[in-house]
């Protein structure tokens, strides 16, 4: 478990880390947590040539209340999105996602902002955010765009940021007082989703986030379409797969991912409404 | 000095490990914490193709990196053998063996397989010198399945003809015969065949590995976490032509095992010749993914099991056809796996002379297997537990009563099983009785009536198991008709120094179980000494020359009791010094809480501590005696010990997701006495959750290319202590009537009852959907799928 030789630089800030990413080029990566690129180093699937640490940006830590949605720095920590009362208040879904993130040394070390520019289809908070309707604000040379999250994700770990580009911020709109729920359907506690499925319903509104059902979070439109047209929870759930293009692996059949993804979205509807 | 008589009584209490403090601490030390100086870091090329012909190894490259020492083929290392890597346990005469070497020479055999390997000055060199090894292959067709390796399609190894490594038959001569009888006669029958998936033994420290030659003289002293220092030493002299009296192996803190370190490794073996040849010090630290695919897998066998019934369910026959996959090659002992378990086809139920069991072993294109915690014996308590519940089925009867009017009369001990082997203790009704009382089984089964109603999605069921674990390996004559390739004794050497401290050596290797405080109650007990003034010797060969390790649930029952015996001969010794001091007869003196006393003379008394002193001073001793008070023992024992008990688990199943919850989960054992019942308990938990993890999580995968899909913890799914229930423990408290202590073992007891326990379970909640049966693991998916196939397809 001895990953390639790289060098290591440290930024203190977003800006000095964006001047080095562009610096270093292709063969750059930012360092944030370290949960999913050094095990992917180790094992030497990722072999970067330099690892911009932005561990140490302080100023990106922070859940801010921004009036009609919560702004959370891209470095805030997953523990901390977890315990964090104006998320309990405003945001709980995405405060409870977090608490579901690996097992409790990965979400004191792994950040928000690192996990979702990850892109990791399988990973929690991807999904929930999406199901959220929230929108990143990513920041690079040429200064920053917002891009929702809808439009972030475009195949297994790949995004919508440019390579000299780095995730900053998070807005997630306040869920005001939506009825929600988070079904995580794994193996072990600390293993990444067979299939997770966030859900909120407020009404005949709802959104509902599918996760490691396709090459990308999905948001299961076709469930908030049949809820919207006053399908019950079991009948909104049949379309749960509509919008999902899922792979078969060691854990779940292409079959049986669909199943279950019917199954637990039928349960969060009902969570989310009761 | 003071005398501690108070101690009398020490066996049985549940005294706090000594060991734990520097475990837990950091303190202790493991191979790969160990500073040795100048050492050079070897890595090893392994082979990506499951079979492929090595058509040419280039190491130029690789031998110009910064850093590296040296850069060898496995033809480069071709004369450092020899002889080819030991296989201790040739089961048959005709057994076929494939030659194998540290490195593959000519043809690679299972990923994982060694090709290649560097020296360099850092580990980072030599990992990053691997990648600059240029190996040509040539693939060839992998052999996968097991029933397709014993057609001979392919033959993985040409220089043996076929993939068929041997068949072995239990052969009982009153058998004859009468077991195709018990079939035609039978009121019932059922004949099921079970999957034993591969595992993987994932102890918590990885392999690892130090050689340190001596410059001058050629002594070599080789460091490894092993189970088995003593064998490791007579095997790797043998194999590397090394005088045997010249080889010290020390195993140091080690982090488990599981039967993974029972075995002589490549790259053991690799770094002793590399030591050698260069005159460095060499070191090995093997990584989870290579120990996931070099270490070697447990379990892996098909298993076609028939039972035979009269009308009362009364088995009349049992007959067991096995094909073991053997992998590519043989290790230490992987052929005589199956044999260990050949014996127990029939539980704890009284069976007639109608048995018959046939193994035949196979190579495929796999890492090899070899023995993993119980080592044929959980297989066998899997597919008897398994197929009685199906016999329960069969007959319309509860499977506990089934169990009970089957179970060998506690009356009958010690009793002559079908097979000649004696059983030495059993009280079966007991146990199953206690553990149905804690699980309240009737309870159980009157809520099943409510809850398992049809479309109910979460159905309530519970698994039985019962179990004989033949352990305590064992009378070296009984080895001996199983062709294994060592006895079965044990050494212990006891020791009182001149300040009364008690040193006990023990050819016992302890990784995780605990000797250290477990051996010193013994001595304490014997001596009337505290615990705390014995300090107990072992896995060093210089300290402890003698021994055969740990495995097989052997440590108490061969070594525990070796150390008592040994106590017996220095309390004879003393016992003389002490009625020479006293002007007593020896005959004339007791000894208890450490002090002789003249019977019936409360005054005339002699405490240890002083005849200790008097034995190493020798100013006064009887004629003829010797100094000091130490006395050694090879202790073989007269039979195997047979633990016994009742496991019972309770499951929830989700039938919509596949989802098994075990909702409670008793264990009831029967170690016969037990010298610390702490211990025992976290024997049974670890056991119980890996058999758990057999039943639930845990299965190497491999793709029908022979590439191991489970190469990291991310795959293989070994549960964590959120993922697995309170464990709720009872016992029995039946003695072994064949040594002294009266104990048994309890290393392997959880693993072989629980596995069949929670499959037992599981299938029991689906019952009434009409599953017979879930493969392992029984994972959502499997299990969904079983529900699926039940329900013709609709769920």
């Amino acid at each position: 478990m001895i990953p390639a030789a790289f060098d290591y630089v440290r930024a203190s800030s977003a800006a000095e880390a964006i001047q080095l990413i562009g610096q270093y080029g292709d063969e750059a990566k930012f360092l944030a947590g370290g949960h999913s690129l050094v095990p992917a180093m180790k094992l030497r699937l990722a072999q970067p040539t330099v690892l911009v640490d932005i561990g140490r940006v302080s100023d990106l830590s922070y859940i801010r209340d921004g009036g009609d949605h919560i702004a959370i720095g891209a470095l805030t920590r997953h523990m901390d999105v977890e315990k964090s009362p104006v998320l309990a208040e405003h945001v709980p879904l995405l405060a409870h996602a977090a608490g579901h993130v690996g097992d409790p040394q990965v979400r004191h070390r792994g950040t928000i902002g690192g996990s979702l520019a990850h892109a990791d289809p399988a990973s929690d908070l991807p999904a929930t955010t999406l199901a959220l309707g929230a929108t990143y604000v990513a920041e690079g040379p040429n200064g920053t765009r917002e891009i929702a999250a809808a439009d972030f994700y475009q195949g297994y770990f790949t995004s919508a940021l440019a390579p000299d580009e780095m995730l900053t911020e998070i807005r997630v709109p306040k869920m005001g007082g939506a009825g929600w729920s988070f079904q995580k359907f794994n193996r072990r506690a600390q293993d990444w989703a067979i299939v997770g499925v966030a859900a909120w319903q407020r009404g005949s509104e709802c959104g509902v986030g599918l996760v490691n059902m396709a090459s990308t979070p999905v948001l299961a439109s076709s469930v908030a379409t049949a809820v919207a047209g006053g399908a019950s929870a079991a009948d909104a759930a049949e379309a749960a797969a509509a919008d999902a293009d899922p792979q078969g692996d060691l854990n779940a059949s292409v079959e049986y991912r669909v199943h279950l993804a019917k199954v637990l979205t039928r349960r969060a509807l009902e969570a989310a409404a009761s | 000095m003071t005398m501690t008589d108070n101690t009398t009584g020490v066996l049985g209490q549940r005294l706090l490990r000594r060991e734990d403090p520097a475990l837990l601490t950091g303190e202790a030390r493991y191979t790969s914490d160990l500073p040795i100086p100048g050492a050079l870091h070897l890595a090893v090329l392994r082979s990506p193709y499951a079979r492929a012909r090595i058509v040419s190894v280039d190491t130029s490259a690789a031998a110009a990196m910064p850093g590296v020492t040296a850069v060898f083929s496995g033809a480069d290392l071709a004369e450092a053998w020899a002889g080819p890597m030991p296989c201790a346990w040739p089961v048959t005469e005709d057994m076929k063996s494939p030659t194998h070497y540290p490195l593959a020479v000519g043809q690679a055999n299972y990923v994982g397989d060694g090709v290649a390997c560097v020296l360099a000055t850092s580990a980072t060199a030599a990992r990053d010198a691997i990648d600059a090894i240029d190996v040509e292959y040539e693939p060839l067709e992998a052999v996968i399945d097991l029933e397709d390796a014993l057609s001979d399609r392919v033959v993985i190894h040409d220089e043996i003809g076929t993939n068929r490594s041997y068949t072995w038959d239990l052969k009982i001569e009153e058998s004859e015969g009468q077991v195709d009888q018990a079939f035609a006669d039978a009121a019932y029958s059922v004949k099921e065949r079970y999957i034993q998936q591969r595992l993987i033994p994932a102890a918590m420290e990885p392999r690892a590995v130090a050689a340190i030659p001596q410059p001058f003289g050629g002594d070599m002293t080789l460091y490894s976490a092993t189970q088995v220092p003593h064998i490791l030493k007579v095997m790797t002299a043998l194999t590397l032509g090394i005088p045997e009296h010249q080889l010290r192996v020390v195993a140091p803190a080690v982090g488990g095992g599981f039967g993974s370190k029972l075995n002589v490794y490549a790259e053991e073996l690799l770094c002793v010749a590399l030591a050698k040849r260069t005159g460095s010090p060499v070191r090995w630290t093997e990584t989870r993914s290579e120990g996931n695919q070099a270490t070697i897998h447990g379990r892996g066998q098909i298993q076609d099991i028939e039972l035979a019934a009269d009308s009362d369910g009364r088995l009349t026959a049992v007959r067991v056809r096995l094909i073991g996959d053997m992998g590519a090659y043989l290790q230490l002992v992987t052929p005589g796996v199956p044999l260990l378990g050949a014996f127990l086809y029939a539980g704890v139920y009284e069976l007639p002379k109608a048995y018959d069991f046939s193994c035949t072993s196979v190579f495929t294109n796999m890492t090899p297997t070899d023995a993993y915690r119980g080592a044929g014996r959980p297989e066998a308590t899997y597919a008897i537990e398994r197929a009685m519940d199906s016999l329960a089925a069969e007959i319309g009867i509860d499977p506990l009563e089934l169990r009970r009017r089957n179970f060998i009369p506690t009356a009958s001990y010690p009793y002559e099983a079908m097979t000649g082997l004696v059983y030495d203790s059993g009280d079966h009704d007991r146990a199953a009785t206690l553990a149905a009382d804690m699980i309240d089984y009737a309870g159980v089964r009157a809520r099943q009536q409510t809850q398992n109603v049809p479309g109910a999605t979460k159905r309530l069921g519970i698994g039985v198991s019962t179990y004989f674990e033949m352990c305590g390996l064992a009378p070296s004559r009984v080895l001996a008709s199983l062709n294994y390739g060592a006895g079965g004794w044990e050494a212990a050497t006891v020791r009182v120094l001149p300040t009364n401290k008690i040193q006990v050596v023990t050819g016992t290797a302890p990784h995780g179980q605990g000797h250290e405080t477990a051996w010193s109650m013994i001595v304490a007990e014997k001596m009337g000494v505290s615990p705390d003034d014995v300090d107990v010797l072992h896995s060093d060969t210089a300290i402890a020359p003698l021994g055969l390790d740990t495995y097989g649930s052997r440590s108490l029952s061969v070594g525990g009791v070796a150390i008592a015996i040994a106590c017996d001969k220095v309390i004879d010794k003393a016992k003389q010094i002490a009625a020479h001091q006293l002007e007593a007869n020896p005959d004339d003196l007791e000894f208890s809480g450490g002090e002789f006393r003249v019977a019936g003379s409360p005054d005339r008394a002699m405490p240890l501590a002083a005849v200790a002193f008097e034995a190493f001073t020798a100013h006064n001793l009887p004629d003829g005696l010797e100094p000091n008070l130490e006395a050694h023992t090879t202790y073989d024992p007269p039979n195997f010990s047979w633990p016994f008990g009742t496991h019972m688990c309770l499951v929830e199943v989700d039938t919509e997701t596949g989802q098994v919850d075990v909702l409670k989960y008793v264990a009831v054992d029967d170690c016969g006495n037990q010298v610390n019942p702490l211990i025992v308990d976290g024997q049974v938990h670890g056991g119980v959750v890996q058999g758990l993890a057999q039943a639930l999580y845990e299965e190497a995968v491999y793709d029908s290319d022979g590439n191991l899909q489970t190469s990291t913890l991310a795959e293989y799914l070994v549960p964590a202590a959120s993922d697995v229930p309170a464990i709720e423990t009872g016992h029995t408290v039946t003695p072994s009537p064949t040594n002294q202590l009266g104990v048994k073992g309890i290393g392997e007891a959880g693993t072989i009852a629980s596995t069949p326990a929670v499959i037992n379970a599981v299938v029991d909640a689906l019952s009434g959907l009409g599953v017979r049966d879930v493969p392992m693991p029984a994972s959502p998916n499997t299990v969904w799928r079983a529900i699926n196939e039940a329900q013709g397809g609709q769920q």
